[in-house]
């Protein structure tokens, strides 16, 4: 939603990265606002899942230029695990498998972790057992999934839950789900879009990054962006998706060399 | 000769001579360290030229003399961490290799067990057929400790006896300022259809910790002989927690009669330089064998792993996984033999070796060596060498765990499935912890 005068929680500014020499970002500018879901579409290769990771602080990737500001605040310097606990969320494209780890335990030592940083006491086994059963509605998954190790052995669908879990109980500020549609069949998406839906809050933003127009017919955002060869090339409302989808990101390209030509 | 190797020789007949010292709990004990001395004479100690020892200098233990170590009075405060909650009133313990009866308590134990030392076996002939009876016990190692025999820790089980509480058998070295040789000897019978669950232990007091600064040097030489007859069960976990300055040689070798079980549980985690034999003999046909191992050093470790397996029975059947973690400048050696003789067909083994590196200093040597005459069988083996996945890490930071807590996580995740099968739970919570903090403090 759309909230006049809401406060700005990302804001970032002639971004500028490379991984090993190479740029992938150049020159990538967005604000987002409290209550907004945001969606960057794109093709291929257009940088936005490196977007992702470095919002997150994946140590691969160099900034070489511009700001990233999280309540007004530079987080360029936070290492990754600073960022979340602060409040930012990367639901992955390819949730990782962590065997001999479970996920119970793996839910609790982060959750805790946030706990902690905030100053509050850290919830013993029995309580954390009560929260998490709570969320678990929220993605509607088996509380057999718990004492499995991480994502091990999960289908595409269920790690894409178990994400949207970690999400429901660390309640971020910024969450940002690259390629969350990836892998899912229509039954999938549509709980995963579900669960999303239901997190989302005045209070929070989300970034929604997608090839496909698909997801958005579920998680409706509120402003696309079209981004190609590592900046933001159009932005639009809703509309834009629909239009990306008939028309394709070639359409885009050619409005683009227009524009310049203008 | 070389110089060298008389030097080597020398020191080989010094520590002999040092060893028969050693007063004997029974004089009987004469004999057999009178058979190893003879069968010494024919043996020089190992060097990198041998192919066994390729991996494992030993040039720190020939250039260090060890006295005797001498008996200390320990109260049972001091060792009260050491005790298996489980085996409370099942546990012998051994200071310095002399057994302390008073820290020592098996009431526990049902009818039908021994479990004491030499002076306390009610029928010391009994054990005549075993003591150092067991195939490939002229390993030189093995026969310095049986030159030097002193006392046996004795574990003696009945027929079709089923024994619950773990039996806990605790060697504890207090270290001298200067260097001490001590060498514990165990001797276990499992007569068939019995069943046994066994836990070894080699500690020092006073610290537990591999960086302990001022450790002070000392060499622990054992050997355990385990027999396990027709149809009977035996689970084995060892512990080795020297400190950082030990030297720790060590050998297991087990007997196997038909349809027997044999799982071996071992976890190494001390000395500065360690090395275990574990020889398993098949005398029948289709046994079941499982060796677990899980190592994890740091610093400037080395530990070495041997293990034998030799198939002459059909219908075997063996499983073995070796972990290790490998930080700093450490370096771990494994050697997997399995030998499958031409009688000992339908045998399946299964080796895998998975070792995990932290730091692109540490060292692993990692060799499978299954050497097969039966014609109709099912072996395999294998072997990874990796490092933690940075992108695991990453995600775990993500959700807010620091890169310490994240790498502990995925440390304990490692070496879980061995933790988790160890038979004694007590067990299994202080060493998770251990594997989480990278230490081998309890």
């Amino acid at each position: 939603m759309i909230i006049e005068n809401s406060e700005v929680i990302l804001s970032v500014q002639d971004l500028t990265a490379s991984v090993e020499g190479t740029p992938i970002l150049k020159g990538l500018n967005l604000e987002m606002k409290a209550g907004e879901i945001h969606a960057i579409m794109g093709p291929n290769g257009s940088g936005k899942s490196t977007f992702s990771k470095i919002l997150a602080g994946h140590p691969d990737y160099e900034i070489t230029g511009g700001e990233i500001l999280f309540y007004g605040q530079s987080i360029l310097e936070m290492e990754p695990e600073q960022r979340a606990r602060s409040g930012i969320f990367l639901a992955f494209q390819y949730p990782l498998e962590i065997p001999g780890v479970s996920n119970l335990d793996f839910l609790r030592v982060a959750y805790n972790s946030k706990r902690k940083h905030t100053g509050l006491p850290e919830l013993d086994n029995f309580d954390f057992e009560d929260l998490v059963h709570e969320k678990l509605d929220v993605v509607k998954m088996d509380a057999a999934f718990l004492d499995r190790s991480v994502n091990e052995g999960f289908s595409g669908g269920e790690k894409k839950r178990n994400e949207i879990l970690q999400m429901a109980l660390l309640e971020p500020k910024l969450s940002i789900l690259d390629e969350t549609d990836s892998g899912l069949d229509i039954d999938a998406l549509k709980i995963v879009a579900n669960g999303v839906n239901q997190l989302a809050n005045k209070d929070n933003t989300m970034l929604v990054i997608t090839h496909y127009q698909r997801l958005l017919d579920y998680i409706i955002p509120d402003f696309v962006h079209v981004m190609e060869a590592g900046r933001i090339i159009t932005s639009g409302g809703k509309e834009l998706a629909l239009e990306l989808e008939a028309r394709g990101y070639e359409w885009v390209r050619e409005e683009e060399v227009l524009e310049v030509a203008k | 000769m070389s110089i060298q190797t008389i030097t080597k020789q020398n020191y080989l007949s010094d520590l002999i001579q040092q060893v028969r010292q050693v007063p004997m709990v029974k004089p009987w004990l004469k004999e057999a360290r009178d058979r190893a001395s003879i069968v010494l004479e024919e043996l020089t100690l190992p060097t990198k030229k041998d192919e066994a020892w390729q991996f494992t200098d030993l040039a720190n233990l020939y250039a260090t003399n060890f006295g005797l170590a001498t008996n200390k009075v320990v109260s049972i405060q001091d060792i009260a961490h050491l005790i298996l909650p489980e085996a409370e009133n099942s546990h012998l313990v051994f200071i310095n290799g002399f057994f302390a009866s008073e820290l020592s308590s098996c009431q526990a134990l049902p009818k039908g067990v021994f479990v004491g030392n030499l002076s306390q076996l009610p029928d010391p002939y009994l054990i005549e057929n075993y003591l150092g009876r067991q195939q490939d016990s002229n390993e030189v190692f093995n026969a310095i400790n049986t030159a030097g025999i002193s006392d046996v820790a004795i574990v003696w089980v009945n027929k079709n006896i089923v024994v619950e509480t773990p039996v806990h058998l605790l060697f504890i070295t207090i270290p001298d300022e200067s260097p001490t040789i001590t060498q514990p000897r165990a001797l276990v019978v499992v007569e068939s259809g019995a069943k046994l669950n066994l836990v070894e232990q080699y500690v020092a007091t006073g610290e537990g910790c591999p960086d302990a600064p001022a450790a002070h040097p000392y060499f622990t030489n054992s050997v355990i002989e385990i027999f396990v007859g027709e149809n009977a069960v035996v689970d084995h976990t060892r512990v080795q927690r020297e400190t950082s300055a030990a030297f720790h040689i060590a050998r297991s070798g087990i007997s196997q009669a038909k349809y027997s079980q044999y799982h071996c549980h071992t976890v190494s985690l001390g000395a500065k330089i360690s090395r275990h034999n574990l020889d398993i003999f098949q005398t029948g046909e289709s046994t079941e064998t499982t060796l677990n191992g899980l190592t994890m050093i740091s610093g400037e470790q080395l530990a070495d792993k041997h293990s034998n397996i030799c198939l002459n029975y059909p219908d075997g059947v063996t499983q073995q996984v070796h972990k290790t973690i490998v930080d700093d400048r450490a370096s771990v050696v494994f050697n997997g033999r399995v030998f499958v003789g031409k009688k000992a067909q339908q045998t399946s083994a299964r080796q895998i070796s998975r070792n995990l590196v932290l730091s692109p200093k540490a060292r692993v040597n990692t060799k499978p060596q299954l050497e097969i005459i039966a014609d109709n069988v099912k072996c395999s083996h294998g072997a990874t060498v990796s490092q933690l996945d940075g992108d695991e890490i990453f995600y775990l930071q993500s959700r807010g765990l620091d890169q310490a807590a994240a790498t502990s996580l995925l440390v304990e995740a490692f070496a879980l499935d061995i933790i988790n099968k160890l038979p004694v739970p007590s067990l299994r919570q202080v060493l998770s912890r251990c594997m989480a903090c990278k230490t081998m403090v309890f």
